[in-house]
This record gives C-alpha cells, structure tokens and sequence, in this order.
C-alpha cells in the first residue's frame, strides 16, 4: 500500500518484521486467552483500523469460530463505521453483533442537555464497555482490547472506556505499525486508508484534534521512547520545540490513565504496591 | 554423548504441574537414550514470581526435587527452582543432577534489575563461579544474565570447563528486523562464548507467555568453533536432542589455541590493580 511503504521508506526505524510480530502477537495472545480458561474473544468492531486489527489478529490465534464482532452504533455515527465494519465481518467470517447505543445514550443525556461533546464522547465509550463486558458474560468470551501503543501515551482514549480490555494485543504498537500490520493482514483498504476518527460527531478526526499527525508523533515517541532521546538530539532530528513540549505534556498529564487507582496506603501488604502478583498467578 | 534440550513452557507458581512437565520430559528423553537432560531457568516454578518467590523456595532435599531426581535414574539433568537456603535466603538456582543424586548446585550470581527485569528484589546473589566433573567432561553451569558478564564463562573455561550449559528464561522483544532481535543478541552472545572459550555451548531457554511476556525458545547446542550445531524452533515446546562430538573440544582448541596462551597472572594482577584504585589505594 503506497500510503504505508512511503511512511515506512521515511522512517525505517518504525518498520516491522510482518511475519515475526504476527507470530509473536497470536502465539502469545492464544496462550492468555487459553490459560485464563477461555476459547472465544469478543471485540467491538468500530469500523475503524485498531478493532479490525486486533479482530484479525484474534482470528489468526483462534480461528473465526471462536470470535465474536460488536458493532456499537450511535445515531450520530457515520453510516461508512458500520458498512467498514460489516467489510471486516464479511472478510473473516465471525460471528457479529449489532446493538444500538442510541436509547440508552439519549435517555441520559435528557437530563443533561448542556453536556459537552467530550462527556457525551466518553460516556458512549463506557456503555460500549459495558456492553462488551456484559456479552463477555453471555458468550463465554474474553474481551480484547484495541488501544494501540500511541493511544496509551498520547492517552487519546477513555478511561474505563475503550481503554478497558482483559487482553491488548495493539498496546505495544504505534499506530503506523498498526497500519503496516493492518496492511500484511488483509484489513480491507478502506479501513487502512481512511483518516483516523473516533466518529463522536461529523467530520471528527483524530489528527484534526490532536493536532498533528500519526506518522509524526510516532517518530518522534520512538525517538523519545524507545531510544532515550535527549531534547537536543530531537532537535538535531528537526522535531519541532512546540511539538516535543505538547505531547510530552500529553505523556506526563495522563499517566494517570495508564495505571490502576491509587490505593492509600495503610496495611503492610497493599494491593499492587507490595502485594505483587501477576495476572497469570497459577496459571 | 547424547544432550536433551527440554524447551518447556512451566506454568506461573505451580510447581506440581511443573514437576508432571518435567516428569513427562525425563520419559520421553529416556527414550531417545539422552545422556544429560537440561532445563530452563526456574523450570519448576516459571519466573515472574513476584512475592509467589517466598511460596515456591525449596530446599534441594524437598520431596517434588527427590522424585525428580529418582525419576532421571542414571540420566544427568539439569533444571531450575527457587533455593530456600538454610538461612532462609532464596536464590536464582540451578542444580546438576547425576547418578541419583545432588552434584553440583549453582546459585544465579548476576540478578537482573532493571527494565522488566526484578530478580534482585527477591533473590539473594550467589557468590561462586566453579566448573564441576561429570562423566562427559569438565562442566559449568550459568543462568541467563550471568552469561552477559563475560568473566563468567572466562572463569569456569580457566577452571577447566569444556561444556557451558546456560538456561534462561528470554524474554521475546524486537520484531523490526529479520530475526527476532533478542534471540538475534543471544546468538552473538553464545556463539562468541563458544569460540572464545573453545567450549561447547548448551543453551535452553523456556517458551510460554506471562502477562503479555513471551519467552522465545530456541534452544541450541553451539560447538567450540561458535557454530550452531541443533537449534529448537521460536515460541513451540520442544525436545531437541543432540549428539555432541567432544573431540570437536580438542579441534577447537588446537586450531585456535587461545586458552593456552591466556595470561592468568596478568589478568590478575591488572584486575587486583583495578580494584585497588576503585578502592581508592593508589594507581
């Protein structure tokens, strides 16, 4: 895909080994739904990039039989959201579910007519949520989460929201690897090509609201990240001093969103302070 | 000699499901006549044990470690677990087991500390760097970090060891080139200690995923020259067993007789004068 290989031509240093990084994702994801004591996952599928490649990613590991797509649409949602969806249901051939946010959404939001945007934004994140988790239930099926890894540091998402997941198997992703593995995947092109939106109202785009762009923050987190960076290599690199100072202040201001809740400490033995286990305790 | 490399995949803190994986392993490599039998790091209990380190300690006379050793009959082995020593401090450990009993016990010197890495946390650091005889030959043993100091190898190799055997427990990362970039730094790693030290190198590493971590496999046996002689597969449990020539010891060290030409003295004095300035006694 042109759009990728003159990203990837750009900045090397984000490019993945396809083939290695699917058999390391599946092989480990297979296991942690396994050993949890589950066969099937359940994904919400937007339509966007991130849930189509972690639902493909899931059918690579367990076999379409063993998951379960939900299309959670609002009235406001674009029509292209659930038709781009329907492309992935249609490729992979999961089982798929649709349930409509608008009533629940609608009869909350009666009593707060002046809520802005972003509480509405977040509150359709976490009925999401909700659902996932509730169908989780029904479906014996655990919930795989779509964050990718510039989401988490930017904290571009709702807490307890579509940040909410058993498993994550996009968390160590930038979004531009998410795109190349998109691509190597078979996610349909649309999909791959299309501006980033978290569809909360109409012409909505991530990039528009963060303000810069994917390709950009995710050299420069691999720079700043990945490879310790100090602010005077970065310049040496041309990365502009606003732009380090903004999304380094992202990273710091929601760090809170990438931990648990902070529990006051009393006891000599508090959870995840010095009570330590893993999730996979005994399994 | 015929060596089994037990790729296996422990489960986190069980240390009776371990035992039944070991126990299974022994079986089937005494059906291929293997002579010594090696497993990875912490085999008998998995590794991120965080405070389960307190719960899975045992002492080497503990019935689960008996009946192992009952179990290999006249077949050497070698396996991980957590030490409990009799003043009640834990270690990194690995044993050597020959003809029904304990040989050798070897205490994990270089605990690391950083990154994703906590052993120091919960472990005591051994304190001792031996070669030991076995029926094959003068042997040594390394867990996993203490492979990366290289006077580690240098020591045994000095004090006669022919055949390193190194377990592990790598952890998988780096999917941006052709192979996988850790187990592409542990070849290097490993191929240099053979060649170096004219030395066979056993190498057994765990497979299997805790929280999102996925151990890489690819157990090896490296000949004196530094070749790969057998390798496991990446990711998938295994028993790879292989026919060592120790005559390719002799080869190796009479082509490239580095090990006689070392200079122990001057190691020692130039180290002891080290020591002395960092101790602040001069130059």
């Amino acid at each position: 895909m042109q759009m990728i290989d003159e990203f990837l031509e750009k900045a090397p240093c984000l490019r993945l080994n396809e083939e290695l990084a699917t058999r390391l994702l599946t092989t480990a994801l297979r296991e942690e739904v396994n050993k949890a004591g589950f066969d099937k996952v359940i994904v919400g599928l937007s339509g966007g990039i991130d849930s189509a490649l972690s639902l493909y990613l899931c059918v690579e590991a367990l076999g379409p039989e063993n998951v379960v797509a939900v299309r959670m649409p609002y009235r406001t949602s674009s029509p292209e959201s659930l038709e781009d969806a329907q492309l992935v249901i249609d490729d992979t051939g999961v089982e798929a579910l649709t349930v409509d946010i608008t009533p629940q959404i609608d009869a909350y939001f009666e009593r707060m007519p002046d809520a802005s945007p972003l509480r509405k934004g977040n509150k359709m994140a976490r009925e999401r949520m909700t659902i996932l988790y509730d169908l989780s239930a029904q479906y014996d099926a655990l919930v795989i989460g779509t964050s990718n890894r510039t989401e988490l540091l930017l904290g571009y998402g709702t807490q307890y929201g579509d940040s909410a997941s058993a498993i994550n198997p996009l968390g160590d992703l930038y979004k531009t690897q998410v795109r190349q593995l998109s691509a190597y995947l078979g996610v349909p092109e649309p999909i791959i090509t299309k501006p980033p939106s978290a569809d909360l109202w109409e012409d909505q785009t991530d990039e528009g609201e963060l303000g810069f762009n994917y390709f950009d923050v995710d050299r420069l987190l691999y720079y700043m990240i990945d490879k310790h960076y100090t602010l005077d290599q970065l310049h040496a690199l041309q990365f502009d001093d606003a732009f380090i100072q903004e999304v380094s202040k992202r990273i710091i201001r929601n760090q809170y969103k990438r931990t648990m809740p902070v529990i006051l400490k009393v006891s000599k033995r508090t959870v995840g302070v010095d009570f330590r286990y893993l999730r996979d305790w005994g399994l | 000699m015929k060596v089994g490399l037990a790729q296996i995949r422990p489960r986190l803190g069980r240390v009776d499901s371990n035992v039944e994986l070991h126990e299974e392993m022994i079986r089937r490599a005494q059906e291929e006549q293997v002579d010594l039998l090696v497993f990875p790091e912490l085999s008998l209990t998995g590794y991120n044990l965080l405070d389960l380190t307190y719960e899975m300690a045992r002492d080497p006379f503990s019935p689960e470690i008996q009946g192992l050793i009952q179990l290999a009959g006249d077949m050497d082995l070698v396996f991980g677990f957590v030490e409990h020593s009799p003043e009640h401090i834990l270690y990194n450990s690995a044993a050597y087991i020959s003809a029904g009993n304990l040989h050798y016990l070897h205490r994990k010197i270089y605990l690391p500390t950083y990154g994703m890495f906590d052993e120091g946390r919960y472990f005591g650091k051994g304190e001792v760097i031996r070669s030991f005889p076995t029926r094959f030959g003068q042997a040594g043993l390394l867990i996993c970090e203490d492979v990366w100091h290289s006077s580690s190898s240098y020591i045994l190799t000095q004090d006669g060891a022919q055949i390193l055997v190194v377990i592990s427990n790598a952890p998988a990362s780096g999917v941006g080139g052709p192979k996988l970039g850790a187990q592409d730094t542990w070849d290097t790693l490993l191929k240099n200690q053979a060649m170096l030290n004219g030395s066979y190198v056993l190498y057994c590493n765990r497979v299997g995923t805790e929280d999102g971590i996925t151990f890489f496999g690819g157990s090896q046996v490296i000949d004196p020259f530094g070749e790969i002689e057998a390798r496991a597969d990446l990711f998938h449990e295994d028993l790879l067993v292989v026919d060592l020539d120790l005559d390719k010891v002799r080869k190796a060290r009479f082509q490239t007789p580095v090990l006689r030409d070392e200079n122990l003295d001057l190691t020692i004095r130039e180290l002891s004068r080290i020591r002395r300035k960092r101790a602040g006694e001069g130059s």
